[in-house]
């Protein structure tokens, strides 16, 4: 499952991240900020109604926002 | 003598850095440009308890030496000594966020890996407990092998133990340091973990504040409804609190011209002072308060992190014209001034999402408009109240504004699909913890931006009324002629007028937008000095400068100079920006063409519809 698809408040594992699906830069910050390969992360909002984009992400005691195009390259598994 | 010694504050985004720089320094602080890239430097004094000075840095916040932006590249190269023109700082001050250690222990390891004398500030330390953490800075400091010094910034607690540690930090180079760590992402981010995990010394289940806020502010439904009401009263607050301010510094104003006429021959140089410096200088100045008023509650959403949410709920809609939620924050500071807001463009790392957002910044209205749009609807629309606590004036101001807004949101989709056209960039952004804003950072902030204005006023508004009198009363007018036609000043809206003619403008006006391409608020200073000179009615040309454009414009001509100025590229500090942060002419050359476009067609629609409705 991607992360896209992750029911909200549920708890979940990062298992993969298609890098390459990424922009450089784009990467180098999601990974910077923590996102990366056994991370635990649970979307916590969506944005506005329609798309739902963007989502705000709970990573440790952080809170991140990213876009639909990012979380549909993060592969999760429920935790 | 030994060189000035340096200092520099290193870390994450979000650690508290700059209020803890704000504590160690005070009001007196440099604000400048690193040398050949558009990144602001900061930089103040910081007093050692020997009495020795050390030029304390700001450096922007990172999350890594693997730079993902231009603001990241310089904290780097001026930790690492790379930086051409920059000393390597004697000391590095790692500031951290106490409630986040896992995450900002990443990027420390990094900054403890060059090995540097270095001093951790763990920061916002009241925060972390108030998320129900206690920590254990001695565990920390053994893990780290630095000292770490618990600090409040904002309540000034550690700040004196912290001084203490950076006077004696350069003595502890450790030039074997980078041999201790690892070296790898992950392996960093595990090691940070560890030490997390061993100075937090226990961690209640309370649920952080965020959690419930944001449930509220960031709600697809009550969020933007939020948000545009906290816009609207910003905006009715603007017009609204500062009128006694205002009408305080215009009295003041009144007596010193009194004075000055009083105590003054009549002649050119009373005529110089009373109609050419205070008529000019002295209605721009007025508007201080409104510009503090407006950048009091742009502050506050930053200091207390709003701002991000604001920039989270505005992602969907700047995505529909190609930009991403980051852009709100440079659009935002726009509606200050263009200038702060262009160089806040930096944070887009995405170049054409940039270039865009530089390009529609002037569409935002600054508070150099607030100046004309203030006087012009003083003058001709009435204070009527259209409903509790909503004025036609208000409103009319606020129509302004999204007027603007409007504008450059259609411009940012044409410019996606011309000129900027490019793969669709992304928002990734970090949510900060709420934070309530403090007074002192506020005021410094407030300081900032007034300094800046008023810093203008004295120069390039002075410089320009002083011209525009020049030209205003020279050559003088024969008996019974009006002292505007003999002037050079006419001579030059006569040439201008033709063109402006069609949209409305009388010569007057056409008169003040030329000088007011050096600073939109001088059109006000324009007006004033144009009247002043040309008044033939003492009675009118004492009445000030409202009074007499409500005697002398019509509404569909009014309205078209308020229309003429939501799109006019009028300020030269706003292109000289542009150009330094594009590198060049052309970006500038196209963003002068198409606001003066959009401007005559504005204005012209305005004032055609006007007429044509019998207004």
């Amino acid at each position: 499952m991607t992360l896209d698809a992750l029911e909200s408040g549920k708890p979940a594992r990062i298992t993969g991240v298609d890098w390459a699906s990424l922009a450089e830069d784009e990467g180098k910050r999601l990974k910077a900020l923590g996102v990366d390969e056994g991370a635990e992360i649970a979307v916590i909002h969506r944005g506005v109604f329609g798309t739902r984009d963007p989502l705000a992400l709970r990573l440790g005691n952080m809170t991140i926002a990213i876009r639909r195009v990012h979380a549909k390259a993060i592969e999760v598994e429920a935790a | 003598m030994s060189r000035k010694r340096t200092a520099a504050l290193v870390g994450n985004p979000n650690s508290g850095k700059s209020a803890l720089f704000n504590a160690l320094t005070g009001a007196r602080q440099k604000i400048a440009n690193y040398a050949g890239v558009t990144v602001e430097r900061k930089a103040g004094r910081l007093v050692l308890p020997s009495g020795e000075p050390v030029e304390l840095l700001d450096l922007p916040g990172s999350y890594s030496f693997d730079a993902a932006s231009p603001d990241e590249a310089v904290t780097r190269d001026v930790v690492k000594g790379t930086f051409e023109g920059e000393a390597v700082p004697d000391v590095i001050i790692l500031v951290l966020d106490a409630a986040n250690l896992e995450q900002h222990l990443v990027f420390a390891q990094e900054v403890l890996e060059l090995g540097r004398p270095t001093v951790v500030a763990l920061n916002m330390i009241d925060l972390a407990e108030r998320d129900g953490l206690t920590l254990d800075p001695a565990a920390l400091s053994q893990a780290l092998g630095v000292p770490v010094i618990p600090t409040v910034a904002v309540r000034r607690k550690g700040l004196a133990e912290l001084t203490d540690a950076i006077a004696e930090a350069e003595t502890h180079a450790d030039e074997e340091a980078h041999t201790r760590w690892h070296v790898t992402l992950p392996e960093r981010r595990l090691s940070a973990k560890h030490m997390a995990r061993a100075a937090i010394l226990s961690k209640s289940t309370r649920h952080t504040i965020e959690n419930g806020v944001d449930r509220v502010l960031l709600n697809p439904w009550i969020g933007p409804v939020i948000l545009f009401g906290l816009l609207f009263v910003v905006f009715q607050a603007v017009f609204a609190w500062a009128t006694p301010f205002a009408d305080a510094l215009e009295g003041g104003v009144g007596v010193i011209s009194q004075g000055v006429s009083d105590t003054l021959p009549e002649g050119l140089l009373r005529d110089f002072l009373t109609e050419g410096v205070l008529a000019g200088v002295g209605s721009v100045v007025v508007f201080l308060p409104q510009i503090i008023i407006l950048f009091f509650f742009i502050l506050v959403m930053e200091a207390s992190g709003y701002m991000a949410r604001a920039a989270f709920l505005m992602d969907r809609l700047m995505a529909s014209v190609g930009l991403s939620g980051r852009s709100f924050i440079p659009l935002l500071s726009s509606f200050a001034c263009a200038i702060p807001g262009i160089m806040a463009t930096r944070s887009i790392s995405d170049p054409k999402d940039r270039l865009t957002t530089i390009l529609i910044a002037p569409l935002m209205t600054c508070s150099a408009r607030l100046p004309v749009y203030a006087v012009v609807i003083a003058a001709v629309i009435p204070q009527t109240s259209v409903g509790p606590g909503v004025g036609l004036q208000g409103l009319v101001l606020f129509a302004l504004y999204v007027a603007g807004i409007v504008g450059a949101m259609a411009v940012a989709l044409v410019l996606r699909r011309t000129v900027t056209k490019g793969a669709a960039s992304g928002f990734i952004m970090e949510l900060p913890r709420y934070q309530l804003p403090r007074l002192k950072d506020l005021l410094i902030g407030l300081w900032q931006r007034a300094w800046v204005f008023l810093r203008r006023a004295g120069t390039i508004i002075f410089v320009a009324t002083i011209a525009l009198w020049v030209l205003l009363s020279f050559p003088k007018a024969e008996p019974g002629e009006s002292q505007l036609d003999a002037s050079f000043a006419g001579a030059i809206a006569d040439t201008l007028h033709p063109v402006l003619a069609p949209v409305g403008f009388n010569r007057e006006m056409s008169l003040a937008i030329v000088p007011a391409i050096a600073a939109r608020e001088v059109a006000v200073s324009a007006l004033a000095t144009t009247y002043a000179v040309d008044a033939e009615d003492e009675e009118l040309a004492a009445q000030g400068v409202t009074a007499q454009i409500a005697a002398l414009w019509s509404l569909p001509t009014a309205l078209a100079f308020l229309a003429w100025f939501v799109f006019a590229p009028q300020c030269l500090s706003t292109i000289a920006v542009a150009r330094r942060e594009t590198n060049g002419w052309k970006w500038p050359a196209v963003m002068v063409g198409y606001l003066f476009a959009l401007a005559w067609l504005a204005a012209g629609a305005t004032y055609w519809i006007a007429v044509s409705l019998g207004l």
